[in-house]
């Protein structure tokens, strides 16, 4: 066990730090670090030749292609409109504000299987929206689109819940200013606010987007899962775990992590720069 | 003897915060710890109390060593600078933590928390929480609820500082009063040196984490050990001379230096008191212009500029002034009546900046 | 460019408007555009549950609740949730006070690791047991041995659960316990208190709110746990079958009206949710201008007499 170090000038004469590590490094060894090891022992023992070969089929290529575009496609949704909602939300009062509020939070607290079922039955052919768009040539529910409208429904509380904080916390003055110097309101905002909240609305888009990589119980629902068309990444982890094909599993749910990875490290550089933009 | 210290040093890194320190306090005592920031003394007091633990050294309580005897059983009362009332407990509540905790009976409880809500004049606030007191009532509370258990020494970090000028003066007061009431030995930590010279019996200074001297107010002030404890106590004209022909010299100014080598240079130090003015421009050997006076209350401070461009203070009494007629722009002639030899350096002198502290600014004139 | 006439026009139109405001059109229009985005996007859905579950009346529904499969999903729920929960409260309270009180070599490691649960893909995470405890995992053949089972099985459920909700506790109590410092804590020592006391009286009661935000959004989250569940659990029908995994099944079968009807709950805990956490919040935002508001002036050293406000 580590002891306290006097690292930082003042050493804290608090009991329970021996008792209170050991029980954290316990519980993070048994959940999380062993089964991390057990997944990257188990990918070890795959040549490098049969994890390509397992990683890059047709039919997984066609699963990330779906997975990437229909995330990237709904983390931009969720930028625009989570910008929207955090100014709405931040700017202005109206009737109904508080609740809309707490509202924004609701694809947080719904299970996703929940979602999924519900979303996929608003725009099927005679879901309360589908009737009106599938006429139109819209489809919503087992199509790309469809796996595009459950990732905006599972995002979207990210790019708010980032923001909002930036747009509460910036400095009316400098809107004045530019204001004082004869900018129209168009222009400030486009050269004197939305440059500060850059970094917030990228990270919230990259939040969005990590997340919905991963998404699995909103997609099934609505996906329809088609082999090639609309089948995503982790359900064909699934696929390949009920046909007890462990090793292809492995292999699909290691391009996943390192996908995650990746993007969780973009991630924490992003809030580093979005931490300074805030004083 | 309460409280002992035995060449405590304490270090984080490579830089003793507190190095060798060695002094002790009487039973019953009124210590002041003073010292310009990051002087240590904070840390002497942590010691104390046993929120941090000496590098090296022993400290005892009562005659027993407690190096190793945890924060919970050392029986002090601790009051913290930003007085860290428990906020989500009501002001009973806080005073009765203690109490709680050391298992006394409840009508004993009762009746001790009562005793000091009447004893720090909160009766009637002890159904109220923290964040409902005034600055004043927060740091009674806090040292009603030190008080309560009734530890063997009282440990005050800062007490006075948070609280605002206007009521610092009656608090001052009131802790004097109180520890002469209560006698329980006490231990304040400030930066203030007025507030140190004000209230305690004896004061402790540090820099840098040395003890610098230990004393009575009267006897820091008026025979300071040294160099730094000379300008950190009140007000003082320091002037840097060089010794020549048996005397030491800048501009007018003439020191007897028979016994210092040709060259040598001396820094002489010396009261606002100790400059003694007249108008009768020949009674004394220095001319000087009264550039500027102050108005500190009954003592005034005056700004004397000689015509080198030496610049002196001087302080006097309304009356005295009155009486000598005094204005601005006047000429006056003055002596030095006592004068401090504080450093002596035959290659040159410490510069200001290389001095191990920064003087506060212009405190303690009424002193 | 506006004529300057024209703008003078304007600002004459429009006296009260700030120089930082939108016009009141833009205004409105932005406001009618994130309604109808949140109309469409939040409520419709979360409408669209309970008018599909109540699609065939009252007693459809009721019935599909009372089914005696339906019954065991929300049992298992109740009881994953159970023991997940207080194992997250347990690692979260310790995690927060190591993190927060103390200073150590390695802790912003420690940080992020307990965050790493949040940015693997729930599939992924099930599937991380499946290699350990599986049939032809590293465990599976010597728990087979000693008849256990793990995957396929309550237990798998339940370390899925527990590795999803990880971070929810240590996250929210690590900044409240930095925040409220250490000074009261060590107050509590100097008055003899020991660290269980110390904990008890002064710690739990200032983070108690945080406590209860990260308990809320866990227990959300272990009811509702989809993926990593369904990877673990072996579906099988009134044993491991959770609420989730019962509303796929159900609309699998084409029984939509009952799995609306299950779905209706988890609708139900996620407004639950979502209540409590907004008076929370607002409890929070209370506390805090409460402690943020300057305290009331010293009258004197010495206050005589008893304020008013204490003595009704």
């Amino acid at each position: 066990m580590k002891k306290p170090a006097n690292l930082k000038g003042k050493s804290n004469p608090l009991p329970g730090f021996g008792l209170t590590l050991g029980v954290t490094l316990f519980f993070l060894s048994v959940i999380v670090l062993i089964p991390f090891a057990g997944l990257a022992l188990r990918t070890s023992q795959l040549s490098w030749a049969d994890f390509w070969r397992l990683a890059t089929t047709e039919r997984a290529l066609a699963a990330y292609r779906l997975t990437f575009l229909a995330s990237f496609s709904a983390a931009v949704a969720n930028a625009i409109f989570g910008t929207l909602l955090a100014w709405v939300l931040a700017r202005y009062e109206f009737p109904g504000r508080r609740l809309l509020d707490a509202m924004v939070d609701f694809p947080f607290a719904l299970p996703t299987a929940v979602a999924g079922l519900t979303l996929a039955n608003l725009f099927a052919a005679n879901g309360w929206l589908g009737r009106f768009l599938v006429p139109l040539g819209i489809k919503g529910a087992y199509t790309p689109l469809g796996v595009v409208i459950a990732l905006t429904f599972v995002g979207m509380p990210f790019v708010v819940r980032t923001l909002q904080p930036v747009l509460e916390n910036l400095e009316r003055e400098v809107e004045e200013a530019a204001a004082t110097l004869g900018a129209s309101r168009l222009r400030t905002f486009a050269q004197v606010i939305l440059p500060s909240l850059l970094p917030a609305i990228t990270t919230g888009f990259a939040l969005a987007f990590a997340r919905a990589i991963g998404e699995y119980g909103s997609i099934v629902f609505i996906s329809g899962n088609l082999p090639f068309k609309t089948e995503i990444a982790p359900y064909l982890i699934v696929m390949r775990l009920e046909e007890y094909d462990y090793t292809g599993a492995i292999a699909l749910a290691v391009v996943l992590l390192v996908f995650s990875f990746i993007l969780l490290g973009i991630i924490n550089l992003l809030e580093q720069w979005t931490s300074r933009f805030q004083h | 003897m309460s409280i002992e210290l035995k060449n405590v040093t304490k270090a984080f890194g490579p830089v003793p915060a507190v190095n060798q320190v060695t002094f002790s306090v009487k039973e019953g005592e009124l210590m002041a710890l003073l010292g310009p920031s990051g002087g240590g003394k904070t840390t002497v007091l942590r010691m104390i109390a046993g929120l941090e633990m000496p590098t090296a050294g022993d400290i005892f309580i009562r005659g027993r060593r407690v190096n190793e005897l945890p924060v919970q059983e050392r029986n002090i009362g601790f009051v913290f600078q930003s007085y860290a009332l428990f906020k989500n407990m009501t002001v009973a509540k806080n005073i009765a933590f203690g109490l709680k905790i050391k298992k006394w009976k409840r009508p004993d409880i009762l009746s001790r928390v009562e005793e000091l809500l009447k004893l720090f004049g909160l009766e009637g606030l002890e159904k109220r929480y923290p964040h409902q007191l005034s600055g004043g009532q927060r740091q009674r509370v806090a040292i009603a609820r030190a008080l309560a258990p009734k530890p063997s020494v009282l440990l005050l970090d800062e007490p006075f500082g948070a609280v605002d000028a206007k009521i610092r003066q009656e608090l001052r007061e009131w802790l004097v009063t109180l520890h002469h009431d209560l006698n329980v030995t006490t231990i304040f930590v400030t930066h203030d040196q007025e507030e140190a010279m004000e209230v305690s019996n004896r004061i402790v200074i540090f820099s840098r984490g040395n003890l610098e001297q230990i004393g009575t107010p009267r006897e820091v002030y008026e025979q300071p050990a040294n160099e730094f404890v000379a300008r950190f106590i009140g007000v003082m004209n320091v002037l840097d001379t060089v010794v020549s022909g048996g005397v030491a010299r800048i501009g007018e100014m003439q020191f007897p230096a028979h016994d210092q080598p040709e060259g040598c240079l001396l820094r002489i130090g010396f009261r606002p008191y100790a400059v003694q003015i007249s108008t009768d421009l020949a009674l004394f050997p220095y001319r000087a212009i009264l550039r500027h006076t102050f108005f500190l209350g009954i003592m005034l401070r005056l700004e004397l500029e000689l015509p080198s461009g030496l610049i002196l203070r001087s302080r006097m009494t309304k009356e005295d002034y009155a009486q000598l007629g005094l204005e601005d722009g006047r000429a006056i002639s003055f002596q030095i009546r006592n004068y401090r030899v504080l450093a002596r350096e035959s290659a040159g002198l410490p510069t200001e900046k290389e001095l191990s502290y920064q003087l506060p600014p212009t405190i303690g004139e009424h002193i | 460019m506006a004529s300057p006439i024209k703008t003078r026009l304007r600002a004459a139109r429009n006296p009260s408007r700030r120089s930082t405001e939108e016009s009141p059109v833009v205004k409105w229009l932005l406001i009618s555009i994130a309604l109808a985005f949140c109309l469409v996007f939040l409520l419709l859905p979360l409408l669209n549950v309970f008018a599909q579950a109540f699609a065939k009346g009252w007693r459809y529904y009721l019935e599909s609740l009372y089914t005696p499969d339906a019954w065991a999903a929300i049992r298992l729920t109740l009881l994953v949730a159970a023991i997940s929960v207080p194992v997250n409260v347990v690692f979260g309270v310790a995690a927060s006070w190591a993190i927060a009180k103390f200073n150590f070599r390695g802790k912003s490691l420690l940080i992020t690791l307990i965050d790493l649960p949040f940015s693997v893909s729930p599939v992924v995470a099930g599937l991380m047991f499946v290699v350990l405890f599986g049939l032809q995992g590293f465990f599976g053949k010597w728990l087979d041995e000693h008849n256990l089972k793990i995957i396929f099985a309550v237990p798998g459920i339940v370390l899925a659960t527990v590795f999803i909700t990880f971070p929810f506790v240590a996250r929210e109590l690590i900044p409240v316990m930095q925040a409220t410092g250490a000074e009261q804590e060590q107050a509590a020592l100097t008055l003899g208190a020991n660290g269980w006391q110390t904990f008890w009286h002064v710690t739990l009661p200032s983070v108690k709110w945080g406590l209860l935000y990260g308990v809320i959004l866990c227990t959300a989250r272990a009811m509702g746990e989809f993926g990593a569940v369904s990877v673990v659990s072996g579906h099988i029908t009134g044993q491991t079958d959770t609420m989730p995994l019962h509303v796929e099944k159900l609309y699998n079968e084409f029984n939509g009206p009952a799995a609306f009807a299950v779905a209706s709950l988890l609708a139900l805990l996620a407004l639950l949710t979502l209540i409590l956490k907004s008076l929370l919040e607002w409890k929070e935002a209370r506390d805090l201008a409460r402690a943020q508001q300057p305290a009331p002036p010293d009258s004197k050293a010495k206050p005589q007499m008893p304020a008013r406000e204490t003595t009704r």
